[in-house]
């Protein structure tokens, strides 16, 4: 298929749409520029969370994501997302489904329930991969009019998009390259800092058992990446968005502290060197906001 | 009833394949897991112990520590470990059994009934829903909030597996039937 003709099935999920709608507007309107069009998925659901679902109950969680699968399939269309979450849920869903026959028989059975059935024929990808491996970039490049020259970049991956690599299929777990080369094509520096591979906190359910432990975690990553001198922090997971951004006013609140650190999905960060405004990027709507540097 | 290894093996084996479940007992207690384990720096959650507890049988001690959430699924242990041991998946099988058997806190029940409600773990309202028209979005996503036939199809999954069930979901209340419990015993 023809770049220009590309479409795909636009999986939302629950923060990015429910939450943190900038994520989806910039990346809607970044795919479009790029000739990629975007199809809704009407009457998809939660994911659910691979973590949480999964750690609740494996046998709720495989319909549940399956079925969300089948939108797409009945779409004819592969499918993207912008969060972690999504992304690990789904893609292991359609993984262990088209390699377990029996399971994929024994889901469909409950899916039959209400006339959708399993088939296998959608992919999930992630956008951040979309924006590296489709577009590309060389095309990326020549859309920067705001250079991010000065700009130090703490990049955070999250963990379901690199993790489990049998799954995603993204090369080392241990030295990622994706979202490096995203941030670099915008001019900006990536700069390495202590633990810079280290979970947000929020995932398994953990954030949803202990607030405040699991924003320990968010703490130390944040006060990692600010002692290395970055300006922001650059991500591809909306559900670490939450626990980077809301988790900064609750830290304050909890802790006494007083973080503001710029957070940004990849395509608000990409967006604003490709000329989007703040508002259109939805980066005015957050706890956390932009300095200066990031808009010139 | 079996062990917790053979529960483990049978529960998760239907999703995973049995062989995934059976690397519990290739674990050698190295502790690489404990050693790169992020939640294992802020709380009591030691992955290592947690398997040799797994191995050994100690099915109401792992149910009963309220550590067992605190594992984040981030699978830096499961990319590590040099026996294959699936750790992550292990952890998420043996919550599975311990929710089963009612160790399930009332948020986590929660997240459970927002999904009942609204297909989404995290619903929208009001104030996003002007987020939305801001941004030159449909106040509101196409999903299962959206259409109440198409959350039916949620719901009744939900009832199939008896997810219901497991958390004391009332439909009548549409809540949880003791929300003010505590965990439910």
């Amino acid at each position: 298929m023809s770049e220009e003709a590309k479409e795909y099935a636009f999986f939302l999920g629950c923060i990015t749409p429910n939450r943190y709608p900038g994520i989806e507007a910039a990346t809607k309107r970044i795919f479009k520029e790029f000739g990629i069009e975007t199809k809704e998925m009407v009457g998809a659901s939660c994911c659910p969370a691979p973590g949480v679902f999964g750690s609740f109950d494996m046998h709720t969680w495989l319909p549940v994501a399956a079925r969300n699968l089948c939108i797409a399939e009945e779409m004819g269309l592969e499918i993207y997302v912008t969060c972690n979450g999504c992304y690990g849920s789904l893609q292991e869903a359609d993984h262990l489904l088209k390699d377990h026959p029996k399971l994929k028989e024994k889901t469909n059975e409950v899916l039959g329930k209400f006339g959708r059935e399993f088939k296998g024929t959608t992919k999930v990808h992630h956008s951040i991969v979309i924006l590296h491996d489709v577009i590309g970039l060389d095309k990326l490049k020549e859309r920067i009019t705001k250079p991010m020259n000065d700009v130090n970049v703490a990049v955070h991956y999250g963990c379901h998009f690199l993790k489990p690599r049998e799954v995603r299929g993204h090369g080392s777990s241990e030295t990622p390259y994706i979202l490096e080369d995203l941030v670099k094509v915008t001019g900006a520096k990536e700069v390495d800092y202590k633990d810079k591979l280290m979970c947000c906190g929020a995932g398994g359910g953990n954030r949803t058992a202990d607030t405040p432990q699991s924003l320990e975690w968010t703490r130390q990553k944040l006060v990692n990446a600010i002692e290395a001198g970055c300006d922001c922090m650059v991500h591809p997971c909306a559900f670490c968005h939450l626990q980077l951004d809301r988790g900064q006013a609750e830290m304050n609140k909890a802790f006494g502290t007083t973080f503001n650190f710029p957070i940004l999905f990849a395509t608000q960060f990409l967006g604003l060197a490709m000329g989007l405004s703040v508002k259109e990027c939805g980066l005015d709507a957050q706890t956390t906001t932009m300095p200066e540097k990031l808009l010139k | 009833m079996g062990t917790l290894y053979e529960d483990m093996v049978d529960h998760g084996g239907e999703v995973f394949g049995k062989e995934h479940m059976e690397t519990l007992m290739l674990c050698v207690q190295c502790g690489k897991c404990t050693g790169g384990c992020p939640s294992g720096r802020y709380t009591a959650f030691r992955t290592r112990k947690l398997f040799r507890m797994a191995q050994e049988d100690m099915r109401e001690e792992i149910f009963n520590a309220p550590e067992l959430w605190f594992c984040s699924t981030c699978f830096t242990c499961y990319e590590r470990c040099p026996k294959g041991v699936k750790t992550t998946d292990l952890i998420r099988v043996i919550r599975n059994l311990a929710a089963k058997a009612g160790h399930m806190s009332v948020p986590h029940r929660m997240i459970g009934v927002y999904v009942l409600k609204t297909g989404h773990a995290v619903p929208i309202g009001e104030p996003q829903m002007k987020l939305r028209e801001e941004v030159g979005l449909e106040s509101q996503p196409p999903t299962t909030q959206k259409y109440k036939e198409q959350l039916e199809q949620v719901q009744e999954i939900f009832r199939t597996t008896h997810y219901d069930a497991m958390i004391d979901f009332d439909w009548n209340t549409m809540n949880l039937r003791e929300a003010e419990g505590g965990e439910k015993k």
